[in-house]
């Protein structure tokens, strides 16, 4: 089910808890489905030794499909015409992480309604590992 | 990243949905997808980057016949230790950002192909990580018919030093 423009006005926010406790397998799934099979992710022995972390740490583009899952739940199958982020801090084995997206606009063009939104996601601590963007089209 | 085919699949979607914890049906319930708005299996926002599998001169999964820089008997391979200092931790490329601008959906059945372009490039100075160097890259992802499906940017940082937890 896709969003009603009518049901949304700036500054709504909904927010999703996503991930308890990231385990290190989840790690090594995402290695396996994304062919991102980069050690620092999976291979705790050279993630300490050689690129000298505390242990080995999430993809970001897992914590991105993580946080798109938020996204994609909120806005509808197949709605999202943009979505963009940046990572502003590492993942960990054992974080906890929660997304919301805030309304940011309402407008439409060529007769497709959007809508736009701001993504931040945290972990347990409150620290934001991710913000960013969507833009979606709306019913 | 240019040239080769990225072929999407069901089974692929499906082990993708599974490592990024989505359990929605449209990613590999044919019956629901097909009776869906999307009429088919489409792909979740962020699968494109499982083209890795497919680039030939990806250097994130190992290769018959080259060296690998991941553990085994000793923590990095021989021909990665380098000299003496060769296990000094040293900073290595992170992902700093990922933008996405959807034409459409990608589906089962797309057969994509890439075409990288360079960015900017620009430093800025860091709290905990010293000097960071940022650099673009843009590639376009046109479907099997030569149609615009997906326009990507994705931005690499070096860290001057490694960032602790």
């Amino acid at each position: 089910m896709a969003l009603s423009a009518s049901k949304l006005n700036r500054g709504l926010s909904h927010t999703v808890d996503l991930v308890h406790d990231l385990k290190r397998t989840q790690l090594v799934q995402y290695a396996g489905a994304s062919g991102d099979f980069n050690p620092f992710h999976t291979d705790e022995i050279y993630a300490t030794q050689v690129s000298g972390y505390q242990t080995v740490f999430a993809h970001g583009m897992l914590v991105m499909g993580i946080t798109g899952k938020m996204l994609t739940d909120y806005v509808g199958d197949g709605r999202l015409t943009k979505y963009g982020v940046r990572f502003t801090r590492q993942v960990w084995p054992g974080d906890d992480l929660k997304a919301t997206a805030t309304v940011t606009g309402l407008f439409e063009t060529n007769e497709r309604k959007l809508a736009d939104f701001d993504i931040v996601t945290i972990n347990q601590k409150g620290e934001i590992v991710l913000t960013g963007y969507a833009q979606a089209e709306v019913d | 990243m240019s040239g080769h085919k990225f072929p999407v699949e069901a089974s692929h979607i499906k082990m993708f949905a599974h490592a990024i914890g989505d359990g929605n049906p449209i990613y590999h319930d044919a019956d629901y997808a097909g009776q869906s708005e999307q009429r088919a299996i489409i792909a979740p926002p962020t699968f494109l980057k499982a083209n890795h599998h497919f680039d030939p001169e990806s250097n994130l999964r190992p290769k018959p016949d080259q060296a690998w820089r991941g553990s085994g008997k000793y923590a990095t391979t021989q021909a990665q230790q380098g000299g003496e200092d060769g296990l000094a931790p040293k900073p290595e490329l992170l992902h700093a950002e990922q933008h996405f601008e959807y034409h459409r959906h990608l589906r089962v059945g797309d057969v994509l192909t890439p075409t990288t372009r360079e960015g900017k490039t620009w430093e800025k100075q860091g709290k905990r990580s010293g000097k960071l160097i940022f650099s673009e890259t843009i590639t376009e992802h046109r479907d099997q018919n030569g149609q615009l499906v997906v326009t990507e940017t994705s931005v690499g940082v070096i860290t001057e030093h490694v960032i602790e937890q």
